[in-house]
């Protein structure tokens, strides 16, 4: 196995060839082939792309299902959401307010003084902590409650499911604090700068792209790394890694944290992106939802997951505009097709089919490649020689 | 518990573990002295893996100590209990296939063992050296780099001892270890268990009287969670307690 230092010992000449192609499609062909309206909206699927991610490390590498993804990405959408609801009530735009100054939702709700959990939400660099802290922090809790008591496989998958509509009841419920079912909507600029304008959504699709980039090569990191083999044998045979000298618990743990981290990005790319946060996107449907995505691209395999939440959305929009009522029995056919007959998804049919001549392919121009370079230096010695 | 010290590796008194009143080791005592060779025999069922579970942490007792170089363990977590010094195959070989043969050894390989250890490992000289080492002896150098998966039956057996070889144990419990071999990997097998029984003590149950014959050191048979007898294999094999419950069958 040979490295060419930091790169070659992160990914593959494979995953170097997914990473490249990938990277293109999204920084090169979309921005080239759709307008602005369409890309944002492809901008809006990537943000659950970061949640498939994340989702093939936990579930498809550790084996942690985890049916509540949502919650960390709303959480991380609501953090977000948070500090640019309050730079969008000033006290001269909400003047018209009872209490001018604090969110309108707040108002409407007889409320008349900003609640203590929002003051710091003022301050922008707190705000950038709390997304990724927060979410990460709650993942941490949930995991060192449930891991070390053992619990795993269906029991835990019922229990993130349970924290999923618990959030949603509760943001729900506390609509005063919260802004309620509707969520924290009407967000207009961050530090002083139109997000809405043209310009805004074409800088933050690329500084989506760049993110999920990033998050992949975290992700490459961890896979290659020796934990990201000990999440395999643990999937395999959790009793065989305990009995190796490992505490089970602290890697499911990380690797949930980092799942959730993920999606706590993707949440605040999307309260950027469409502005807006609300508690839909936290329950149980879009929790599932995020699963099917990961699915359908390919649990194993990192590029798959987010191949499957781009195309599972972007069918979604597509199919929903033509028949909404069917979209969800589509879904749920989807799902079913896929853990029956395609268990490894998208990038399973790929492995067995596509890969071969890919990596055949590359073979040949990788061989062309150094022998033209090879003849190049040899004319370059001839020369010297004369 | 206040027990004195002793010279043996491991001290098992006492111990008993019931699962809802029934009592699958009954007041068990064990001793196993330095460099030993024990093994377990008995009649399915009669509790010899739950002493093993109850050695390494799977289960916990109901009652009695088990102490390892005079610690108990029976307070301690399974990673401890792994790092003080005692590997545990089990009944059903267990390596992970869907790794090669070289990470089933690294992964055993005692570094790295917590999370940011685990993340910023690197490989170096002389893990790949101990891996190579390892693999020789349990015959599995040709396949170092085929994934464990593809090993038979019996090589998995020899993947799963060597993942404990290389964690160096000073007690080694082994659950059938021979269980599914042919006879002339029977006969590896042994020869492997002598040579590393120099250095520590071994545990080893087994259903197969000659293997045993071969590696014994000393024979306990095992009869509804009790002691049934102890000793040298041709008394055990001879007696007549033993011949009636386990092996006139
Ligand atoms: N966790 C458990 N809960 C309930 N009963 C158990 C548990 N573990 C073992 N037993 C029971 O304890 C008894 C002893 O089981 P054990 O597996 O130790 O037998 P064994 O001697 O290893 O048998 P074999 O030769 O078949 O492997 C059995 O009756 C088994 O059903
Ligand atoms: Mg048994």
């Amino acid at each position: 196995m040979k490295s060419s230092g930091f790169w070659g010992s992160l990914f593959s000449r494979h995953d170097t060839l997914s990473f490249v192609v990938l990277a293109l499609i999204l920084l090169v062909v979309l921005p080239l082939s759709l307008d602005i309206f369409r890309l944002s909206l492809m901008g809006k699927y990537m943000t659950y792309a970061f949640v498939a991610l994340g989702l093939a490390l936990c579930w498809g590498y550790g084996g942690v299902l985890s049916l509540g993804q949502g919650v960390f990405f709303g959480l991380g959408g609501y953090m977000l959401a948070m500090f640019l609801k309050l730079e969008s009530s000033d006290p001269e735009s909400t003047a018209i307010q009872t209490t001018p100054g604090i969110p309108d939702f707040m108002d409407w709700n007889q409320i008349t003084e900003l609640p203590w959990f929002w003051e710091p939400f003022y301050s922008f660099p707190f705000t950038l902590a709390a997304v990724l802290v927060v979410p990460t922090a709650f993942a941490y809790l949930i995991g060192v409650a449930m891991f070390k008591r053992r619990v795993s496989g269906v029991y835990f998958a019922i229990i993130t499911q349970a924290i999923a509509a618990i959030l949603t009841i509760l943001i729900i419920g506390q609509q005063g604090y919260t802004g309620g079912v509707n969520g924290i909507t009407d967000l207009r600029t961050l530090l002083g700068w139109n997000i809405r304008s043209d310009f805004a959504r074409y800088v933050f699709y690329f500084v989506c792209v760049g993110l999920l980039l990033l998050c992949i090569v975290i992700s490459q990191f961890v896979s290659r790394s020796k934990l990201g083999r000990i999440l395999v044998a643990m999937r395999g045979a959790e009793d065989r890694v305990r009995f190796s000298g490992y505490d089970v618990a602290n890697f499911k743990t990380f690797v949930f944290c980092l799942g959730a981290a993920f999606s706590a990005i993707g949440g605040a790319m999307f309260t950027l992106q469409v502005g807006f946060m609300s508690p839909s996107f936290i329950g149980i449907v879009p929790s599932i939802e995020m699963v099917i995505f990961c699915a359908v691209g390919g649990r194993l395999s990192i590029y798959g997951s987010v191949y499957g939440a781009l195309l599972v959305s972007w069918a979604r929009t597509a199919f929903s505009e033509s028949f909404p009522e069917l979209w969800l029995f589509a879904m749920g056919a989807l799902f079913i097709a896929v853990v029956l007959a395609f268990p490894d998804g998208l990038a399973g049919l790929y492995n067995q089919y596509g890969r071969r001549h890919v990596e055949r392919q590359l073979d040949k121009w990788l061989l062309t490649l150094k022998s033209s370079t090879r003849t190049a230096s040899v004319k370059g010695v001839a020369h010297e020689r004369q | 518990m206040n027990a004195s010290n002793t010279d043996f590796v491991l001290a098992v008194e006492n111990l008993t573990v019931s699962f809802d009143g029934f009592k699958a080791v009954d007041d068990l005592n064990l001793y196993v002295d330095e460099g030993e060779i024990r093994v377990i025999i008995g009649p399915n069922g009669a509790g010899k893996t739950t002493v093993l579970d109850l050695i390494c942490g799977r289960t916990r007792s109901t009652q009695g100590s088990i102490r390892f170089r005079n610690r108990e363990l029976t307070k301690m977590t399974e990673s401890d209990i792994v790092k003080s010094g005692v590997g545990r195959k089990f009944q059903t070989p267990s390596v992970y296939t869907e790794l090669t043969v070289y990470e089933n050894l690294e992964i055993s390989y005692p570094k790295g063992r917590n999370v940011f250890g685990s993340l910023f490992f690197r490989r170096d000289e002389t893990i790949v050296r101990k891996c190579e080492e390892v693999a020789e002896m349990i015959l599995l150098k040709d396949q170092l780099y085929d994934s464990a998966g593809l090993l038979s039956h019996g090589q998995k057996q020899w993947l799963e001892i060597g993942m404990l070889l290389i964690q160096d144990p000073e007690l080694l419990m082994l659950d059938e270890p021979v269980a599914g071999m042919s006879v002339t990997e029977r006969h590896e097998t042994a020869k492997l268990l002598r040579r590393i029984s120099e250095n520590r003590s071994v545990i080893v149950i087994e259903h197969d009287m000659q293997f045993v014959a071969e590696i014994a050191d000393k024979v306990t048979v095992l009869h509804q969670g009790k002691i049934l007898t102890e000793g040298p294999i041709d008394t055990v094999k001879n007696d007549p307690k033993v011949v009636e419950v386990y092996l006139g069958h």
